[in-house]
């Protein structure tokens, strides 16, 4: 079973990751920090895509003069292309909402950040001068 | 020439707007902006109507793009299925860019209208290649083209109030999740069958007995699909994205953004995994049955305790995925067929009580809750009518077209379950009507304001409110176009058996 | 940092360097790793070393904001109007076929234009992106 178990070694640390990258998303109150698990759990499915391609023998799959050579799958390098670069715009996406957070808001902590947004609940009249998009420091 | 435009609508109903969002991020002025918009809508909507006389005929159209036939390249379906909620997006796109025209610019900076027009345009091509896609990767491509174009136009709304920021990275975030766990299954998927192709995963699966790897890879997908649809407790980042939203895109993504999720789950769960039957009628009967009927009272109640009134209706919204996922769940054929006539109707009822809600904040110029309502209905009488008529429409009252839909699901119900499931679709139609009748009281039987009784309602902003309610009424006393779609959609889902 | 030569120096020297090979890999992606999204990177990180270096001014003088604007766009126009060509050639979108005497001199001709569109896109998104990254002032809207 220790050499069933060791031979599947690549998927072990697909799932180790995916866990790692899922807990600091929901466990970690850092805004930037969700950021970094988001993208730790997005690098781990890369790695099972890849992983799902890759035949016994098979070399990179990029032509060669050889005719008999064995190639690994494309079609799943070419989906993780796509599923990068649908990362990376989400992940720039997010970035820019921090920053526009941490300048209004002054902090990128979940709980400061709540603290803020239930006195503005119970403040429907907008009594209190808080800082929007016009007036910020 | 035209018969080039009819060959190729599938592919033009996607590209027409991805195209015409690239032009309108450049113009600056907000006018011609809006113009753009609105003549892009109107082709989108033209085209549906055109694939949908097509569907009437030829039942099935695939079309392979590149002209790589599947299940080896990427085909785009349009059946009796995808019809749906296809017209359901372009219509209420062109709906909400006509009665945008106003509300946009009093709510955003000038500089920035023609950007959210041009994510406007992005989100609702996205949201249509979403439904017409019949390759699993491509679905979460424009999965999350749709997605990051609705997070971008929901943080629009932080000139108005700072909240929308931090409810637009929590949709992000959770959004983006949803999306990977969709990937993760995908790719189980296309490891055990090594196709990509929805129609042809069917038939590969149809081969093999179920085994780890299907469990795991269905598990992942629905759940991903699910968080994209704001079912139950994967609903967190619906009620603060939908409140905090500039009031157009509230009405925009309220009516259509979690109808194309909820589509897609139907696929997955009948159509793709059509040959594995006792995972999916465990996972209908014992975990999206369950989910459903919590989601219904949960949302309720939630909406009952709320005094800003764009997150009650956001509450309500969750209630009423839960009424669309409960009829999914019962599984059979009037009960899915049901499913999409909720999907149609409720479309029209949120779109016409956000319409209600943002003539309302648009004429007070102030968020509106439930003690700015007070006695407003006297001095706007044609927009608390309209009001009123759309949330006698979410009650489910006879005449209107919530009463269909809650008909044909009550009668599914009992036909299957029995009882107990019919009664508590009642009793949770009932207390929605405990909110309506907050909103009702504090519009028409409060005293009204001495500033307010100079309202004068403009005929530019009322004019789609007005066409969205007789919609409402007109589907309430003649039915049978949305109902007979929907029960050809039904029987073309659930197949010969059953 | 444009006070340090050394800085100042290495940066004018690679900058054409950069681009160059950025403009490889765009023209080898059909015979080796490479291709739209990878070749937009390395171009763009060509501009942004020199927006470091020299100040963000100096990098939207070499870049004007609309410039930027304009060449995003039109990077995916052009993968569109690809696809509207070999539509209007009577055949389905994005069938490179035709476009060509043969079929494999249509697919070379047809995806080369398309990764060409999208390295486009990639390289100003990268440079839009960082230019409103580091140019961002906190009391202005939008």
């Amino acid at each position: 079973m220790i050499t069933s178990a060791m031979g599947i070694w690549n998927y072990w640390i697909v799932f180790i990751l995916m866990m790692i990258g899922l807990f600091i998303v929901i466990g970690r109150k850092n805004l930037l920090k969700k950021i970094v698990g988001l993208t730790i759990f997005q690098t781990s499915v890369f790695l099972l895509y890849i992983t799902f391609g890759k035949i016994t023998g098979g070399t990179a799959p990029i032509l060669t003069e050889n005719s008999s050579t064995i190639y690994s799958n494309p079609l799943p390098h070419v989906l993780i292309l796509t599923a990068i670069v649908v990362g990376v715009a989400t992940t720039a996406l997010a970035l820019a909402l921090v920053v526009r957070i941490n300048s209004i808001y002054g902090s990128i902590e979940e709980d400061d950040i709540s603290a803020h947004d239930l006195i503005d609940y119970h403040d429907q009249n907008n009594t209190l001068k808080k800082s929007t998009l016009q007036n910020s420091k | 020439m035209i018969d080039i435009f009819i060959n190729n609508l599938p592919i033009l109903i996607v590209t027409v707007p991805l195209m015409m969002s690239l032009f309108v991020v450049l113009v600056t002025n907000s006018h011609l902006s809006f113009l753009l918009t609105l003549a892009t809508t109107f082709i989108t909507f033209l085209i549906a109507i055109l694939l949908y006389q097509e569907v009437q005929s030829y039942s099935s159209i695939s079309y392979a793009l590149g002209n790589w036939l599947p299940p080896l390249g990427i085909e785009y379906v349009i059946d009796h299925v995808s019809i749906i909620p296809i017209i359901i997006i372009s219509g209420i796109g062109f709906l909400a860019t006509l009665f945008a025209y106003k509300i946009m610019p009093s709510e955003l900076s000038d500089s920035s209208i023609s950007k959210t027009y041009g994510l406007w345009l992005l989100a609702i091509s996205g949201l249509i290649g979403l439904v017409t896609t019949g390759d699993a990767f491509n679905l979460f491509v424009f999965l999350e083209i749709s997605s990051l174009a609705s997070v971008a136009l929901v943080a629009m709304g932080a000139k108005q109030d700072r909240q929308a920021l931090i409810a637009a990275y929590n949709y992000l975030i959770i959004g983006a999740v949803g999306a990977t766990f969709y990937v993760i299954g995908v790719g189980l998927l296309y490891a055990i069958t090594g196709t990509l192709n929805l129609a042809d995963i069917t038939s590969k699966l149809a081969l093999m007995e179920d085994n780890r790897a299907l469990i795991a890879g269905f598990g992942f997908m629905v759940v991903g699909i699910m968080i994209k649809a704001a079912v139950f407790p994967l609903h967190i980042w619906l009620p603060r994205a939908y409140a905090y939203a500039p009031s157009a895109v509230s009405i925009l993504l309220a009516a259509t953004a979690t109808k194309a999720s909820l589509y897609i789950l139907a696929r997955i769960l009948f159509s793709v995994f059509l040959p594995s039957e006792n995972i999916v009628s465990f996972t209908l009967t014992y975990i999206i049955l369950p989910l459903s009927v919590f989601a219904m009272f949960a949302g309720t109640i939630m909406a009952i305790y709320e005094k800003d009134i764009k997150r009650l209706l956001a509450h309500s919204s969750i209630a009423q995925i839960g009424y669309i996922t409960l009829a999914f769940s019962i599984g059979t054929k009037s009960s899915v067929a049901a499913g999409f006539i909720h999907m149609s109707n409720h479309a029209l009822i949120k779109g016409g009580l956000f319409m209600a809600i943002t003539s309302i904040s648009y004429y007070i110029q102030k968020r509106v809750t439930i003690e700015n309502l007070s006695g407003l209905g006297k001095a706007m009488p044609i927009t608390f009518c309209c009001f009123i008529i759309c949330s006698l429409s979410l009650a489910g009252l006879p005449l209107t077209a919530g009463f269909v839909s809650k008909l044909y699901l009550i009668k599914s119900a009992i036909s299957s379950e029995g009882l107990w499931l019919s009664f508590m679709i009642l009793f949770s139609s009932a207390l929605s009507l405990i909110y309506l009748w907050k909103m009702i009281e504090a519009l028409w039987l409060s005293p009204l304001n001495k500033q307010d009784i100079k309202i004068k309602e403009k005929p530019v902003i009322y004019t789609s409110l007005l066409l969205i309610t007789f919609l409402n009424i007109y589907f309430g006393l003649d039915a049978s176009l949305i109902v007979n779609s929907s029960f050809n959609a039904s029987n073309l889902l659930l197949g010969i058996n059953k | 940092m444009y006070k340090n030569p050394i800085l100042r120096v290495c940066t004018k020297i690679l900058f054409a360097p950069i681009i160059l090979f950025g403009l490889y890999v765009q023209f080898h992606g059909d015979y080796g790793p490479g291709g739209g999204f990878q070749a937009g990177v390395i171009v763009a990180s060509a501009f942004i070393l020199y927006s470091i270096v020299f100040g963000l001014n100096e990098g939207q003088k070499l870049l004007p904001p609309n410039v930027n604007l304009v060449l995003l766009a039109f990077g995916a126009f052009l993968y569109g109007a690809v696809g509207f060509t070999t539509m209007l050639m009577g055949e389905p979108f994005l069938s490179y076929n035709i476009l060509g005497e043969n079929s494999q001199a249509g697919q070379h001709l047809g995806i080369l234009i398309i990764e060409f569109g999208v390295g486009l896109t990639v390289c100003n998104v990268m440079i839009a992106l960082f230019n409103s990254f580091a140019g961002y002032q906190p009391n202005q809207g939008s």
